[in-house]
């Protein structure tokens, strides 16, 4: 009886594993694709043989295209990824990964850079990714020094005071922005684009995007046993408000970087873990790299669309937000359903 | 004072309180519990029966005293090396995620695995193996949402045994079973002392008590707890002092039962 469930257990998860290995397959497959979808030199699929004699499109393809791509395969895992890891860290499966001060700490360092810093790229980000951190150092000050419910609901309670004073901020930024020059291109930043993303930019986050994904896949099958009640976790061996804080901050951080040069992506991290945990259950061994990929893939179709369905770019965030909507009401509306791959 | 090789958990003059501008919760508690016994920890409600297991557990430090696992301070102990020697029951946990029992389970394994790693089949089978001792093989695959209140107490039952501790703390761990399911209890707990397994737990319930217990830990706010084996300190006039009512201990087909009037 037992080693029959135990058989079954063991295929099971070996079945998890081939569909994690199919989605790494599928990402790479759409990351080809992607590279050669495009609106040069006609809408549609430029010919690998092309890039050999078009100097043109090969310049686009190795500069424009490959590292807007890798940015938004990585914002996509990053997104995702810290999602998930938030909402077992806070046991609750709503919050996303900015909630900490870290989305509106980025908005408004990106807006004071616009307006008092003649709004350069590299000040931008460099404001903006300051900024996120600062937003999630407040929340945690401020966290410690509340004196009321448990480590988590005053968290909680920080990000979300800490957010909107820096929304409050944005606000006022925009009101006293120029409406003919600043405005916009803090609107434009708001909206979140991948369209300027370049090799120094994606460089320039690569090493903290890389740790911190690296961190958080370490931590997949921990990261099960870290949601329990803090003194359940103690019971089972782990110092719960440390390692907590460590994978917070491995998620923070390529959240806090990404989005110092995309702007505001939403809805990836809410729901891209929803859609992994349908798929691989709630166990995060198999969830979180799933949840990586599926957010990878996501983020890449999105941009896709972005920058090939019209001649001009809409913004991602815009799309992002449309789908993750879209797909978060078909995901609560559809009855219980579980497979069990 | 001597240690004697038999015993596994010592309690040396605790004293214990949350906030240092109030009176403690827990005064001079004392006592020393041998391996493979059944202690009950019984008092009133707000007598610092969880407040004890949490104690012992480690997880709360005495403002005085000495909590000794094995003759060792119990904060001496590494983390995971803590977690092979100790399990913890809590009375009721609440997760918004669809774990099955199996997964939940599962996570009793953590301290024996290598850091950051994850299961392997041996975690596997000792994790069914719990379900199984436990009764509710059938369960492994249901999402916790779709447990009943009783069979998700048996499930963080069967976590601490696939932890193989040496101590288990069990907090009220019959609260939510119904008369069926708190006589299977009972049956693991037998079971798990015949293995081996020391057992400390808070208990409301006299006829449970009766049943498995074989030293008592009386607790009553504002005195010192009293220590000692089942008959000698689970009296009448011990019970109807600590719960303000008149208890009897009557014979019933062999069986000692508590009546109240």
């Amino acid at each position: 009886m037992s080693d029959i469930a135990l058989r079954q257990v063991i295929a099971r998860n070996a079945r998890r594993r081939r569909l994690l290995w199919l989605l790494v397959a599928g990402a790479a497959v759409l990351f080809a694709a992607s590279v050669l979808l495009g609106r040069y030199p006609a809408p549609g699929l430029i010919a690998p043989s092309q890039l050999g004699e078009d100097e043109l499109a090969a310049r686009l393809v190795l500069n424009l295209r490959l590292p807007r791509l890798l940015a938004a395969l990585l914002l996509g895992m990053a997104l995702s990824a810290a999602g998930m890891v938030f909402q077992l860290l806070f046991s609750n499966p709503l919050v996303e990964p900015g909630f900490l001060g870290v989305s509106q700490g980025a908005a408004f360092g990106a807006a004071f850079a616009i307006i008092y810093f003649g709004g350069g790229a590299l000040l931008t980000q460099t404001s903006a990714a300051a900024f996120a951190l600062a937003g999630l150092g407040f929340s945690y000050l401020l966290a410690r020094r509340l004196r009321f419910g448990g480590w988590v609901l005053r968290l909680v309670l920080a990000g979300i005071a800490v957010s909107a004073l820096f929304s409050a901020g944005v606000g006022l930024l925009k009101y006293i922005a120029d409406p003919l020059t600043q405005l916009p291109e803090i609107t434009f930043w708001l909206l979140g684009s991948l369209a300027s993303i370049t090799w120094p930019k994606l460089l320039s986050v690569l090493p903290g995007v890389a740790v911190g994904l690296f961190v958080m896949l370490l931590f997949r099958w921990r990261l099960n046993v870290l949601s329990l009640k803090e003194e359940t976790a103690f019971s089972l061996g782990a110092a719960p408000q440390r390692e907590r804080m460590l994978l917070i901050l491995a998620a923070v951080v390529p959240t806090a970087a990404l989005i110092s040069i995309s702007g505001m992506v939403g809805w990836i991290g809410l729901i891209v873990p929803h859609i992994a945990r349908r798929l691989f259950d709630a166990d995060t061994r198999f969830g979180l790299p799933a949840t990586m990929l599926l957010g990878g893939i996501f983020a890449m179709l999105c941009d896709d669309a972005a920058r090939t369905l019209l001649a001009g770019e809409i913004p991602l965030g815009i799309l992002t937000s449309l789908l993750g909507a879209l797909i978060f009401l078909g995901l609560m509306m559809a009855q219980q359903f579980r497979p069990r791959p | 004072m001597t240690h004697d090789a038999d015993v596994l958990l010592t309690f040396r003059d605790v004293t214990f309180g949350y906030h240092h501008n109030k009176p403690p919760v827990l005064a001079q508690v004392n006592f020393s519990l041998r391996a493979g016994r059944v202690l009950a920890v019984v008092g009133p409600n707000g007598a610092g029966k969880t407040t004890l297991l949490a104690l012992a557990l480690g997880w709360l430090r005495p403002w005085q005293g000495d909590i000794l696992l094995a003759g060792r301070p119990i904060h001496s102990y590494g983390r995971d090396e803590r977690g092979r020697w100790l399990a913890l029951v809590p009375q009721s946990e609440h997760t918004p995620f669809d774990y099955s029992a199996l997964e939940y389970v599962l996570m009793g394994r953590a301290p024996h695995l290598p850091p950051l790693g994850s299961p392997g089949p041996t975690d596997y089978a000792l994790a069914l193996d719990a379900l199984a001792l436990v009764g509710i093989s059938t369960l492994a695959d249901r999402p916790i949402p779709q447990l009943s209140g009783g069979e998700r107490q048996l499930m963080l039952l069967a976590r601490a045994v696939a932890q193989q501790p040496r101590l288990m703390l069990l907090d009220e761990p019959t609260a939510h079973l119904d008369l069926h399911n708190k006589f299977r209890l009972i049956q693991i707990m037998r079971r798990l002392r015949a293995q081996g397994v020391t057992l400390v737990m808070t208990n409301h319930e006299p006829d449970v008590v009766l049943a498995v217990a074989d030293d008592v830990l009386l607790m009553e706010p504002g005195r010192p707890p009293e220590f000692g084996m089942l008959a000698e300190v689970f009296t009448e006039d011990a019970l109807s002092r600590i719960y303000r009512l008149p208890i009897r201990l009557v014979n019933i087909d062999g069986r000692r039962q508590v009546v109240w009037t």
